[in-house]
């Protein structure tokens, strides 16, 4: 896996062409943002094809960084890491190709873009604490300039909520962490280290440390009731930025929650869970029921992410092993699943259209007029209602089981949830796809010019819908190939609070 | 008591320098300015003033650090070295963007107070006896009031030296009495000698009222709350590259004096009982509420500002309480942290400044939406200025970030929240996420807005260019490897 270490640099340096690039033309600049992508993808395969799955992080780089503090450059890599990486490659390969149309500033569009995937493959790659987290806010602030820059509906103020929530949140991670550097008296900023110096901390400190690094990473996953950036943060993003931060963004939170709150904080952690699972469990049925009555295409979609992100949390409260594979796995299958969902309202549809509104899509004969987008969207809906042969499935089902063995009226609740999922998701593509179109609208004047056919879809747009569908189809049919990487890392020693608490 | 004279000749060469530049400066100017343009008189005067900085700093880097001079009265330590490489490096760069601000009058006589004012910094980061101290202080500050009403063409300017002038003439008086008063108590004036004698003194109530006393010259010096008022006004209304001078080598030579007043000499008051009678406190506890209130009210208080300039003073009232904890946090781990953040945060508000000084000379006003469009009007200035803004505001890789980082680390390091400090270090982190919002709407103005009016490119000259990117290319490489400040230490 020589090519992995690279890929943060290189994503870095695309963004510098891209931006250099941009200058001179946009197809320029769009080349250098496929190329940057395409290695990003290229890297991660070729490391997926030779990864030996083991319970240990694999070491790809490790220099000291500032001596002084004892922060190492320390990239390193195991099953939990490569599959988010995997899905990151996918994910910014398929953003690219939905931003093909992107006509203005493209080089800054790109430039911004890039460094935010360089920050999010950063801080998976990372095997220091503060070097992810400078990852953490490398990512956040070209967010800002995205949704603000590029965006649709408020988007300054989406912009300057989704960055303001995602700052708060990392100065909680900050805080925490500083805190137990000091107070535990740690050597360095290595995963170990903290760890040690965090069981060095008497309970009631554990315990509020436990809650800042959590809450913090938490509010970027959008765990109910600190998901509001989200909703309105995805909606005002342009398509790409929205596929990224759906399906990559979040997943930091996640990811932080579950490589360092929980294994660094194991007493802190006991003492949150049940707080957090029924947080999680609030989440998934009251975004689903909030999701259900949005009349704006894209709201449904922004919070069905967070019902979906709620079963991220839902597993990891659980503190078990098999549902703690099962929310990474539903990591990356919700990443592909709402990059999807993004895509197809607001590349295929809101582009050729110019509305989003359920009410105006539901006057038009839209299966018709876009026969393309309306099958990928059902097939993306298939997938995000959890059925079978699709990749939310497997991820559902072992953390509802994880929740079951834990604490049954939890797993009663996000079964609920499921159902609320699948309510929302056929009724959202009843109303944008096939409606009663037939029947003239009340506003014939505002409604887009239905004389007008549509483009086809573009090449771009179906290698990328055909990128993220087989990704979720495959890992559907063999959900092993990612859980065979996952399970064997979740047996490292970092995780042995959640082993001791497994179900037979 | 024999001195020797080469090595105190030695070790004052760079004031030596800069002094004699500085009359070299006025001299030029008086035998070949008559006749010739402004602009041309002003690029002599920067050259000249240039070339002196850096001779200074070659001098200085040469001859590394020395220990204690003269008897003690001067300590050229590592951090002595550090703070004159950085004082001389800041006001460098302030006379870079000097060329790029509306030209004076009297070009000659700013760029000559402005090297006075150098010297005063220089001296002020050396002095280890209170008299000294004084000389340096007030050799720096009565350059500086001159260098805030030196726009003489707007009252605005005139209004901020006199604010600056007062309070900074109340503030050194306090320093002055509170000084009389630990000589009265200990008759010593050097602070090795007064750190012995205040140890084995046992009533310190006197030593109470100097603390407080010095407590109040350092607030004002480094606009921490309750002494900031002045600042507004000043970064307001006095010349942009004058109050980069104020807002960035005055400050970081000003840590340095207190940090060797406060610890070297009243360090056996930090948090002895003897001031409170057995209770604990002492002046850290103060100091450390002084950081916290400016804390809370510079970047309170900022969210509401519609000047872009006193939107940098608010901002820089709440750094102030964050470069206190820096201070504070120097007794235990050394004046490292407090360093890197000082010098970085130095770089980044002269940087911030001189974009400000190239747009008031392009006849931009002062206000947030006279940003606007500032990405079609000039990229360079665009992007530097996010460079300094976003170090301002804390985002990695930027300088600015590691500066708070270390600072934060050191104070909670003292003993957790054990420590007043580490509570200060949780109120910044807490204060940083705040802070953003108003660093964004300078940006987005900067990046996104349009500019309704349709102004013209903004015209940079080479040098003011120069300054520029030098300070935003320091502020990425520092960020990048900050061990190569940290290291040092």
């Amino acid at each position: 896996m020589s090519l992995l270490p690279w890929i943060p640099v290189a994503t870095l340096a695309g963004a510098v062409l891209a931006l250099a690039a941009g200058a001179r033309s946009a197809a320029a600049a769009r080349a250098v943002a496929m190329v940057t992508a395409l290695f990003g993808l290229l890297a991660a395969g070729v490391a997926a094809a030779r990864f030996t799955p083991s319970s240990e992080l694999v070491t790809l780089v490790d220099v000291p960084w500032i001596a002084q503090l004892g922060i190492r450059y320390h990239l390193a890599v195991d099953g939990i890491s490569l599959s988010l990486v995997v899905l990151t490659a996918i994910a910014a390969t398929a953003g690219v190709l939905f931003s093909w149309t992107v006509a203005e500033r493209v080089g800054e569009f790109f430039a911004l873009y890039l460094t935010l995937v360089a920050g999010v493959y950063g801080v998976f790659l990372s095997a220091d604490v503060f070097l992810l987290f400078v990852f953490y806010e490398i990512a956040i602030v070209p967010k800002y300039f995205l949704v603000a820059g590029w965006g649709s509906t408020r988007r300054e103020y989406g912009a300057m909520k989704l960055v303001l929530y995602s700052f708060a949140g990392s100065a909680l991670v900050l805080a925490g962490l500083v805190w137990t550097y000091g107070a535990g008296g740690a050597e360095g900023f290595s995963f170990g280290a903290l760890t040690e110096a965090a069981a060095r901390m008497s309970y009631g400190e554990n315990v509020a440390a436990f809650g800042l690094v959590f809450f913090g990473f938490a509010t970027l996953a959008g765990l109910f009731p600190l998901h509001t950036w989200a909703p309105t943060g995805h909606v005002a993003a342009p398509t790409a930025a929205s596929m990224l931060l759906a399906g990559v963004v979040m997943k930091l939170g996640a990811y932080g929650c579950l490589r360092i709150a929980l294994p660094f904080y194991p007493v802190g952690f006991a003492a949150w869970q049940m707080v957090i699972g029924w947080l999680a469990v609030a989440g998934i049925v009251y975004a689903g029921l909030v999701a259900l009555v949005q009349r704006d295409f894209k709201f449904v979609i922004g919070y069905s992410s967070v019902s979906h992100m709620g079963f991220v949390m839902l597993g990891l409260a659980t503190g078990e092993v098999e549902a703690l594979g099962g929310a990474t796995l539903q990591m990356f299958s919700h990443g592909v699943i709402a990059g999807l969902l993004f895509a197809v309202v607001g590349r295929m549809v809101y582009e050729r259209e110019h509305t989003r509104d359920l009410v105006e899509l539901e006057a038009l004969p839209m299966h018709r007029r876009l026969p393309g987008a309306a099958a990928v969207f059902v097939l993306a809906g298939l997938a995000s209602m959890g059925l079978p042969g699709f990749s939310g499935f497997p991820a559902e089902l072992k953390i509802l089981t994880g929740a079951w063995a834990f604490h049954p009226l939890w797993a009663v609740g996000a079964a609920g949830g499921v159902l609320v999922a699948g309510a929302f998701t056929l009724r959202v593509i009843q109303r944008a796809f096939f409606g009663r179109f037939s029947a003239v609208p009340a506003t014939a004047a505002e409604t887009p010019d239905q004389a007008v056919v549509p483009t086809r879809l573009t090449l771009p747009e179906r290698l990328g819908a055909l990128l993220l569908l087989a990704a979720t189809i495959l890992i559907g049919l063999k959900p092993d190939l990612l859980l065979d990487w996952i399970m064997p890392a979740l047996q490292s020693p970092a995780f042995h609070f959640a082993a001791s608490r497994a179900v037979p | 008591m024999s001195t020797d004279y080469a090595l105190l000749f030695r070790a004052l060469l760079p004031e030596a320098l800069l002094t004699a530049t500085a009359l070299l400066v006025i001299g030029l100017d008086l035998a070949w300015g008559p006749g010739r343009s402004r602009g041309s008189r002003l690029q002599m005067a920067v050259g000249a003033g240039l070339l002196g900085l850096v001779a200074a700093a070659l001098v200085v880097w040469q001859d590394g650090s020395q220990g204690t001079v003269w008897a003690g009265n001067l300590r050229l330590d590592l951090l002595a070295v550090a703070v004159r490489l950085g004082v001389l490096g800041l006001a460098a760069l302030s006379l870079l963007g000097l060329t790029g601000a509306r030209a004076s009058d009297q070009p000659a006589e700013y760029v000559g107070l402005a090297l006075l004012a150098t010297v005063g910094f220089l001296q002020m980061a050396v002095a280890q006896n209170l008299l000294l101290a004084f000389l340096a202080l007030e050799l720096a500050s009565l350059s500086l009031y001159v260098l805030a009403g030196y726009d003489r063409g707007r009252p605005e300017s005139a209004e901020a030296a006199l604010k600056y002038f007062l309070q900074g003439g109340v503030s050194a008086a306090l320093l002055l009495f509170g000084f009389s008063l630990l000589y009265g108590i200990t008759g010593r004036i050097d602070l090795t000698g007064i750190s012995v004698a205040l140890a084995a003194h046992s009533d310190a109530s006197l030593g109470a009222v100097a603390v407080g006393m010095v407590l109040a010259a350092f607030g004002f010096k480094a606009a921490v709350a309750p002494f900031h008022p002045w600042a507004p006004d000043v970064y307001q209304g006095a010349p942009p590259m004058s109050a980069a001078l104020i807002a960035s080598a005055s400050k970081l030579a000003g840590l340095a004096f207190f940090w060797r007043i406060l610890w070297s000499g009243l360090g056996s008051l930090s948090a002895t009982s003897s001031l409170t009678g057995g209770a604990g406190g002492g002046w850290v506890p103060v100091l450390a509420a002084m950081c916290a209130v400016s804390l809370l009210l510079g970047n309170l208080v900022a969210l509401a500002q519609v000047s872009v300039r006193r939107l940098l003073a608010y901002s820089a009232i709440g750094h102030a309480g964050a470069l206190g904890l820096g201070l504070l946090a120097a007794g235990e781990v050394g004046p490292g942290p407090m360093f890197y953040y000082a010098a970085t945060y130095g770089l980044a508000s002269v940087g911030a400044f001189a974009c400000l000084a190239l747009l008031e000379r392009a006849g931009d006003g002062d206000r947030i939406e006279d940003l606007a469009g500032l990405r079609r009007r000039s990229p360079l200035i665009a992007a530097c200025l996010a460079v300094f803004v976003l170090s301002l505001a804390g985002i990695p890789p930027l300088a600015g970030f590691f500066g708070k980082f270390v600072v934060f680390a050191a104070a909670l390091r003292i003993d957790g929240l054990g420590h007043p400090a580490g509570w200060v270090a949780l109120l910044a982190i807490a204060m940083s996420a705040l802070a953003l919002y108003y660093y964004l709407i300078l940006l987005k103005q900067a990046w996104i807005a349009d500019d309704a009016r349709a102004r013209g490119r903004v015209d940079v000259p080479p040098a003011a260019a120069l300054g520029l990117v030098l300070a935003a290319a320091l502020l990425l490489v520092l960020g990048a490897f900050p061990a190569l400040l940290l290291g040092r230490f």
